[in-house]
C-alpha cells in the first residue's frame, strides 16, 4: 500500500459514502530541534509523524477526518468519517461551496537543497550553538540562547478530481540570541532575528548566518542597552530594518488580505480585515513605493512550494500594485464565493489539519534606495529593528511593536542606542507614509504563525528590506 | 485500542530502550492517544468541521550523561525500535547534560476527575446541535465561534520502575454575536458536553452584542476597569507563561518572589489541574495536585518540572511538559478565588438604555455598581509582552467595552490599546472587587483553563484609541 493508493482510499470511499468531491494528503514529517543555553545544549528533539487527512464536501457542507494509519480498512474509514462529518454540518448550513476550476495534474516537486540539513552531524549541529552561546556569556550575556530546527515534509496528494501531487520539502534554520538582566527589566539582543531566520533551503542556510562571528556583539549591545536612554516619546521619522518590516507585512499585509478574514470565516477567532471585497482593485493601501507580491516560487523563501494543498500550482501575483490593493490570497472555495477565479494559497499544518488560507511568501519589492541613504536623508528620526513584541487588532488596523533596539537619527547620522523602541499606528495611515524604500531585500522566514481552530502554525516568507516612514508614534510605554 | 494498550506501549518503549541502549540506559515514555473535535461556524453556518483520531510516543532517554527526547506517530514494533534507536543515537552524539535531574522514582497516581464517557465518544451531530442552538438563540444577528470536544487516554512508564494512566475529557463552547461590525461573546469550558447550553450562550453573545452596537471613541488615559472572565483569563495566562514559570524564575526573568506580598490581598491564585479536565500526571510522571502559587496576596511559589526544581533546590510540583527544558514548567490550570461573600446586585439596574445587555452576571452588575467612571472590558486580545521582568504587556480589547458613569453601563466604546504591566495592575490596593463565582475559560488547547470571576481594578493604561 503506497501513499497514493492510501490517499487514494479515502477519497473513494468519501465519495462512495455521498461527497460530491473529496480530498486527501498524507503527509510524513520529520523534525528535528536543539536549543542551547549558556554553553550547553538544553534540549535535543527528534519527531517523525505519519499520517492522512481527508477532506469531503457534501452539498454545501465539509467535513474533515485525520488518522495516523495508512493501512487500507483505516483510509477507507477515514473517507466514510469525514463524509458523515460533512452531513453533520449540513444541519447548520453555510451558503453554497463552489470551488474555482484547476487542472488536475499528476505532478513531482522538491525544494533546493544542498547539504541535508538531518545529514549533518548533531555533534557539529550541537557545537555550533554551544560555542556561540558560550561567547555570548563570556561576553557579558546573563542568558545566552541559540536554537536550529529542521523540517522535512514528503506529502502525496490526491483529489477526486484526477490531481495525483507529490512533494518534499525541506526547510531549516537557527540563531543566536543574548539577554542581559537588569533591575526590574530585561534587554534582549538577537542575530539574525530572535528564534532565528527560516527557508526551505539545506543547512547551507545555516551555514551562511555565521552565528559564532556575531556573539560577542549581541552579547555586548544587551548589556549596553541596560543602560541606554529609553526611546523617547513621541512622533518623529521611523526607519525600519529589514527583519522589522517583515514582520510589518506579515501582520498588517499578509494577514489583512487572507480572504477566509475578509469573508468572515475567522470572525471569532484571529478576527476579520479592514478590507472590503467591493474595493479590491480601487482601494489605496498605501504609498507609491508599496508593491506587495504573493510569490510561492521564490526559491529558499520559506513560503515556496510547488503547489498548495489543495493542487494549486504556485503562482506569482499581485497583491499591492503602486500602493493600490488589488490582490488576495485564496483557496478554491474562498475564492469562488468571492467571485474571484483564483486559489493558490491553501495549506494544512500536518496531515492532521485542515488545509485553510495562509499566507505563502508575501512580500515587498525592491526600493530605489540603501539603508545609509535613508539615514543620510532623515534629519530627525529613530531606527529601530528586529521584533520584540507584536500586537494587532482582529481587524488587522491597529498595531503596536516592540523591537530590541533603537538608534537615534541626527542629521543624517546614526547616534546614540536606544532601549525600548515601540511604534504604534494604523495599518494603511502608515503604509501610506512611506517615503523610502531601499533595495537590500532578505527573503525572511516566519515559522510560527498561528491560526486555526484546532491551531495551526503556518510557515511564511517575506521579502523585505529596510524603509522609511513619517511622523510615527513611538515610545508607547507603560 | 484499548486502555490497556497505552500501558503496554509506554513499557514496550522501556523495555525497548534497556534492550537496545543496555542497562545503564535511562528512559521515560508518554503515549497518548487523543480522538479531539471541533464544529467551527461562521456568518451561522458550519464551515469547518474536524475529527482526528490520534495516537502518539514521546520519548526522553539519558545515557552516557547525554539526553536527548523524540515522538512519533508509528506504533508498530518496528516503529517504536527506530524511535529508540535514533532517539539514543542522538543522545549518544549529544554533548553532556549536566542538569540532568534523574528519573521520576514510583509513587502513587493522584485520581483524576471522573471520565464523562459522552463527552469522550461525542458525536458530530451533537456538536452541530449545539452550534445550531447558539446560532438560533443568537435572534437573527451573524455569529461565529466553535464547540469542540477532547477524550486523551494517557499512560507513563520510566525505567525507574514508575508508571501511571489516566484520561482526560473537556468540552468547550466559544461564539460570537455580530451586530454593525460590534461582537459580543460567550465562552466556557466544562467537563462534561452536557453541561454546555448552546441557545444559553447564544442569547449571552446576542444581548453583548446589541448593547455594543454604536460605540463611541474616548481618549486614551488610566481608566478604572470592571474586567469579565474573559478579560481576566489573559491576565492569568501571561502571569502563568512569565511570572510562575520555573524556568524563568531561575533564569530571573520572573517578577515572582515567593514570600512577598506582591500582589493585592484580594488576589489568591491556585493551579488546580484536577479541578477539571486534567491528566494526573505530568511529562515526566509526576502527580499533579493543586498548588498555591500567591495567598492573599503574597506569592507562594512557582511551578516546577524536575529540572527547574533541582536547581532551586525544590521539588517538582507536577508541571512538566514536553519541551519544557526550552520552554520551562507552566501553570495551565489557573484559578482565581472569589471573593468569599460575593457582591450581589440586579444584573437590570446595572445597564440603562441602549447598552442594556452589557451586563450578564450577577457578579460584573455589584462590581459595576461600585464605579463611579470606568470602563467595563469583556474580553482582551493579541496581548503581547513588551517586557517579561516587569510583565509589561500591551494588547486591545475586544468583543464589548462599555462606558460606565455613576455605578451604571451607558453606553458602548470603541476598542482600546493598553499597554500595562500585570503584577502592577494587580499590586497591593489595586483591587477594588471581586466576584463570588469564578467561570472556566478554555484555552486554545484542550487541558488548559483559566478561572476567573469578574475583577474590578483601580487603574488599567489605555494607551491609545482605535483611531491610533
Amino acid at each position: 500500500m503506497t501513499e497514493f493508493d492510501a490517499a487514494t482510499a479515502a477519497v473513494q470511499a468519501a465519495l462512495d459514502a455521498g461527497a460530491r468531491y473529496a480530498d486527501a494528503r498524507v503527509m510524513h514529517r520529520r523534525y528535528e530541534s536543539m536549543t542551547a543555553r549558556n554553553g550547553d545544549v538544553e534540549e535535543l528533539t527528534q519527531d517523525e509523524s505519519i499520517g492522512l487527512g481527508v477532506r469531503a464536501l457534501v452539498g454545501a457542507s465539509w467535513g474533515f477526518y485525520a488518522v495516523p494509519d495508512l493501512s487500507d480498512a483505516a483510509a477507507r474509514d477515514a473517507g466514510r468519517r469525514a463524509t458523515r462529518t460533512a452531513m453533520a454540518s449540513a444541519r447548520v448550513p453555510g451558503p453554497p461551496v463552489d470551488l474555482v476550476p484547476v487542472e488536475a495534474v499528476t505532478a513531482s516537486w522538491a525544494s533546493g537543497c544542498q547539504i541535508d540539513p538531518l545529514g549533518v552531524p548533531l555533534s557539529d549541529k550541537g557545537d555550533l550553538l554551544v560555542d556561540a552561546t558560550r561567547t555570548m556569556t563570556e561576553h557579558g550575556a546573563d542568558l545566552a540562547e541559540g536554537l536550529y530546527q529542521i523540517w522535512d515534509t514528503a506529502k502525496w496528494f490526491v483529489s477526486s478530481e484526477g490531481h495525483r501531487i507529490d512533494q518534499r520539502i525541506r526547510e531549516c534554520g537557527g540563531g543566536i540570541s543574548a539577554t542581559s538582566i537588569g533591575d526590574g527589566e530585561t534587554q534582549r539582543r538577537s542575530w539574525p532575528s530572535y528564534r532565528g531566520q527560516y527557508g526551505t533551503t539545506g543547512w547551507e542556510l545555516v551555514e551562511s548566518l555565521d552565528l559564532a562571528a556575531h556573539a560577542a556583539q549581541i552579547a555586548e549591545e544587551s548589556r549596553a542597552l541596560l543602560t541606554a536612554p529609553p526611546c523617547p516619546a513621541g512622533e518623529t521619522d521611523l526607519i525600519l530594518g529589514g527583519e522589522q518590516l517583515a514582520l510589518q507585512i506579515h501582520e498588517s499585509v499578509g494577514h489583512a488580505i487572507e480572504l477566509d478574514r475578509i469573508l468572515g470565516w475567522e470572525a471569532a477567532f484571529a478576527g476579520t480585515s479592514w478590507l472590503d471585497l467591493a474595493q479590491l482593485g480601487s482601494l489605496r493601501y498605501g504609498s507609491e513605493l508599496m508593491n506587495i507580491t504573493i510569490d510561492p516560487t521564490i526559491p529558499g523563501a520559506l513560503g515556496s512550494f510547488g503547489f498548495d494543498d489543495e493542487g494549486y500550482p504556485a503562482v506569482k501575483r499581485d497583491a499591492v500594485r503602486d500602493g493600490r490593493w488589488v490582490g488576495v490570497l485564496a483557496g478554491r472555495d474562498s475564492a469562488a464565493m468571492a467571485s474571484l477565479d483564483y486559489g493558490g494559497s491553501v495549506r494544512a499544518d500536518g496531515w492532521a489539519r485542515l488545509p485553510m488560507v495562509r499566507m505563502t511568501n508575501v512580500g515587498l519589492e525592491p526600493g530605489p534606495h540603501t539603508l545609509e541613504e535613508i539615514i543620510a536623508a532623515t534629519d530627525d528620526g529613530v531606527l529601530m529593528d528586529l521584533n520584540r513584541s507584536w500586537s494587532i487588532d482582529d481587524k488587522r488596523l491597529n498595531f503596536q511593536f516592540g523591537c530590541e533596539v533603537g538608534w537615534e537619527i541626527k542629521k543624517g547620522r546614526r547616534g546614540r542606542m536606544l532601549r525600548n523602541p515601540t511604534y504604534t499606528g494604523i495599518g494603511p495611515l502608515f503604509w501610506r507614509s512611506m517615503d523610502m524604500l531601499s533595495s537590500e531585500t532578505v527573503s525572511w522566514g516566519t515559522p510560527n504563525c498561528g491560526k486555526g481552530q484546532p491551531g495551526q502554525i503556518g510557515h511564511t516568507g517575506h521579502p523585505a528590506a529596510p524603509a522609511r516612514f513619517h511622523n510615527v508614534r513611538v515610545g508607547v510605554s507603560a | 485500542m484499548s486502555a490497556r494498550s497505552e500501558v503496554e506501549l509506554a513499557g514496550q518503549v522501556v523495555e525497548l530502550v534497556r534492550r537496545i541502549g543496555g542497562p545503564g540506559a535511562q528512559a521515560e515514555a508518554v503515549v497518548t492517544r487523543a480522538d479531539l473535535a471541533l464544529t467551527r461556524f461562521a456568518n451561522s453556518g458550519i464551515h469547518q468541521n474536524v475529527s482526528e483520531s490520534t495516537v502518539g510516543v514521546r520519548l526522553r532517554v539519558h545515557v552516557d550523561g547525554r539526553t536527548a527526547a523524540g515522538g512519533g506517530s508509528v506504533v508498530t514494533t518496528d516503529g517504536l525500535s527506530a524511535l529508540v534507536e535514533r532517539t539514543l543515537t542522538a543522545a549518544r552524539l549529544c554533548p553532556p547534560d549536566p542538569g540532568w535531574p534523574g528519573l521520576t522514582p514510583p509513587m502513587p497516581t493522584p485520581d483524576a476527575p471522573p471520565v464523562d464517557e459522552a463527552t469522550a465518544h461525542a458525536e458530530p451531530d451533537q456538536r452541530a446541535d449545539r452550534v445550531g442552538a447558539f446560532v438560533a438563540a443568537a435572534g437573527g444577528l451573524s455569529t461565529a465561534g466553535y464547540c469542540r470536544t477532547a477524550h486523551r487516554s494517557s499512560a507513563f512508564a520510566n525505567s525507574a520502575g514508575h508508571s501511571a494512566y489516566g484520561r482526560s475529557v473537556e468540552a468547550a463552547m466559544d461564539g460570537i454575536a455580530r451586530r454593525d461590525g460590534a461582537d459580543g461573546v460567550a465562552r466556557r469550558s466544562a467537563d462534561r458536553l452536557s453541561d454546555l447550553d448552546g441557545a444559553e450562550l447564544g442569547a449571552q453573545a446576542a444581548a453583548k452584542a446589541q448593547a455594543a452596537a454604536d460605540p463611541v471613541e474616548l481618549p486614551p488615559g488610566h481608566y478604572e476597569v470592571v474586567f469579565e472572565p474573559a478579560a481576566v483569563a489573559d491576565l492569568l495566562q501571561n502571569l502563568s507563561f512569565y511570572g510562575f514559570n520555573g524556568k524563568r524564575y531561575a533564569e530571573r526573568q520572573s517578577f515572582a518572589e515567593p514570600g512577598v506580598a506582591q500582589f493585592d490581598r484580594a488576589v489568591t491564585l491556585v493551579d488546580d489541574p484536577l479541578g477539571g479536565s486534567g491528566l494526573p500526571f505530568d511529562a515526566e510522571g509526576t502527580g499533579r495536585r493543586a498548588l498555591t502559587l500567591v495567598e492573599a496576596g503574597t506569592t507562594r511559589a512557582v511551578a516546577h518540572d524536575r529540572r527547574t526544581a533541582a536547581e532551586a533546590g525544590a521539588e517538582s510540583t507536577g508541571h512538566a511538559v514536553a519541551g519544557g527544558a526550552t520552554w520551562g514548567p507552566m501553570p495551565r490550570n489557573l484559578r482565581l478565588a472569589g471573593a468569599a461573600a460575593g457582591p450581589a446586585s440586579a444584573v437590570g439596574r446595572s445597564t440603562t438604555g441602549a447598552a442594556a445587555g452589557a451586563v450578564v452576571d450577577a457578579d460584573t452588575a455589584a462590581l459595576v455598581a461600585g464605579v463611579r467612571r470606568g470602563l467595563l472590558v469583556t474580553d482582551l486580545w493579541y496581548t503581547r509582552v513588551l517586557d517579561p521582568k516587569s510583565l509589561v504587556v500591551t494588547g486591545l480589547t475586544r468583543n464589548g467595552v462599555w462606558l460606565i458613569e455613576d455605578g451604571t453601563v451607558v453606553r458602548a466604546v470603541r476598542d482600546l490599546r493598553f499597554t500595562e504591566s500585570y503584577p502592577r495592575a494587580l499590586g497591593p490596593g489595586a483591587v477594588l472587587g471581586l466576584g463570588a463565582r469564578p467561570v472556566r475559560q478554555p484555552e486554545r488547547v484542550d487541558g488548559a483553563w483559566w478561572a476567573a470571576p469578574s475583577l474590578r481594578l483601580t487603574s488599567w493604561h489605555f494607551t491609545g484609541g482605535a483611531s491610533g
